[in-house]
């Protein structure tokens, strides 16, 4: 693997993903990403329940926050986006045509998040794991083999609704 | 005494077949509206995280001028998404949002679910009496189920005559969610956004990707 993966930024939304915030910040899953060329993770951590702030850890640079109103400029600036599997969140991170690595809560009820990562891994946009297999997910994958998303396309929705919805010509 | 008991059958009566011709109306997938005004008033069920996205998405695709004035409708403690919206109106102010308690927290039993929702929906009965919408668009956040509920009633009780569109979440592939299941029989257009839901939804519309 060539790529470089700078600056790794980590997003759990307006959720709450305490497994995934703490094994960020754990050795082995440093020690991985420090093998793909990261220098830096920036993360999300919402209504998680670890403490915000910097830090530096085993030769990485980390940066945790809860919220910003806005994600797209992390995003961006991330070479490598992990992300919880909200749809959202992964949404955003593929529109921007980043690799994406998608962690699924185990804790959700029913986990019906795994059934979209499961169909967008299929499609070749992102993979996805757990939190016990984050740091051998990112030792093995190659991010180079996903593609990019194509764009929504709402036309035909649009001109079905204009056929049963009608108002009163202005003109 | 027996004229008020023949009249009171018989409204009941009246009321059960107009429930039923509603269902019939819906479950054929009639759903034309054809308004004497030039613009429809619309509701849009604002949940949290990415149903907002997804569902405000979704407006940017439809003529604001036809689907004007709007609601936004969102839970009491739903913090994030007020911005969301702030963003996608981009400085008109031809809307406005209104807040109704959450029908169900996330993990919340289901037993306890049914008395938040009673909660939610007799909140919701004087915004959408105020209000009076032509059509209503969900994506399946708890919101989306007392607002749909009273304007089910409403069109029963010939007080409204409302369109429900919901566009089930990108993020449903197999299954649909709770709203979804529910609102499968109260929902005018019911948009899936994987053909794989066509299996579990019998009267669901397909149009790709949409958000």
């Amino acid at each position: 693997m060539h790529t470089q993966y700078k600056k790794c930024f980590v997003t759990v939304g307006t959720t709450r993903f305490d497994l995934l915030c703490e094994y960020i910040q754990t050795s082995p899953v440093l020690l991985v990403l420090k093998k793909l060329g990261c220098e830096s993770i920036t993360v999300q951590i919402g209504n998680s329940d670890v403490e915000p702030g910097d830090f530096e850890k085993d030769g990485i640079k980390l940066h945790l926050y809860r919220f910003k109103d806005s994600l797209k400029a992390d995003m961006s600036n991330a070479d490598l986006i992990i992300s919880h599997a909200g749809a959202g969140s992964c949404l955003e991170a593929l529109e921007l045509n980043k690799p994406l690595l998608v962690v699924v809560n185990e804790d959700l009820m029913n986990n019906h998040q795994l059934e979209l990562a499961d169909q967008l891994h299929v499609d070749k946009h992102l993979y996805y794991c757990t939190c016990d297999t984050l740091a051998s997910t990112l030792e093995t994958v190659d991010f180079s083999w996903l593609v990019p998303m194509s764009k929504p396309n709402p036309k035909a929705f649009v001109k079905y609704l204009d056929s049963v919805f009608k108002v009163k010509d202005n003109s | 005494m027996g004229v008020i008991l023949y009249l009171a059958i018989s409204l009941i009566a009246a009321f059960i077949m107009r429930v039923f011709f509603l269902f019939y109306k819906i479950l054929k997938s009639d759903c034309q509206l054809i308004s004497p005004n030039t613009c429809l008033r619309t509701i849009y069920c604002i949940g949290s995280g990415g149903h907002t996205t997804e569902l405000l998405r979704l407006m940017s695709h439809l003529d604001s001028k036809k689907f004007q004035p709007r609601l936004f409708i969102l839970a009491k403690n739903d913090i994030s998404s007020e911005v969301k919206i702030q963003e996608a109106v981009d400085g008109s102010d031809d809307y406005t949002l209104y807040r109704i308690p959450r029908s169900r927290n996330v993990k919340q039993s289901y037993m306890t679910s049914v008395f938040t929702t009673i909660y939610a929906t007799l909140s919701t009965i004087p915004i959408l009496y105020k209000f009076k919408p032509d059509v209503i668009f969900c994506n399946g956040p708890g919101t989306c189920i007392p607002v749909c509920l009273v304007s089910f009633l409403m069109r029963c009780f010939f007080i409204l005559d409302c369109r429900i569109v919901f566009i089930e979440s990108l993020c449903r592939v197999q299954t649909l969610s709770l709203s979804g299941i529910i609102l499968q029989f109260f929902a005018d257009i019911f948009i899936i956004q994987w053909p794989q839901l066509r299996h579990v939804c019998f009267r669901a519309k397909y149009f790709g990707r949409l958000t």
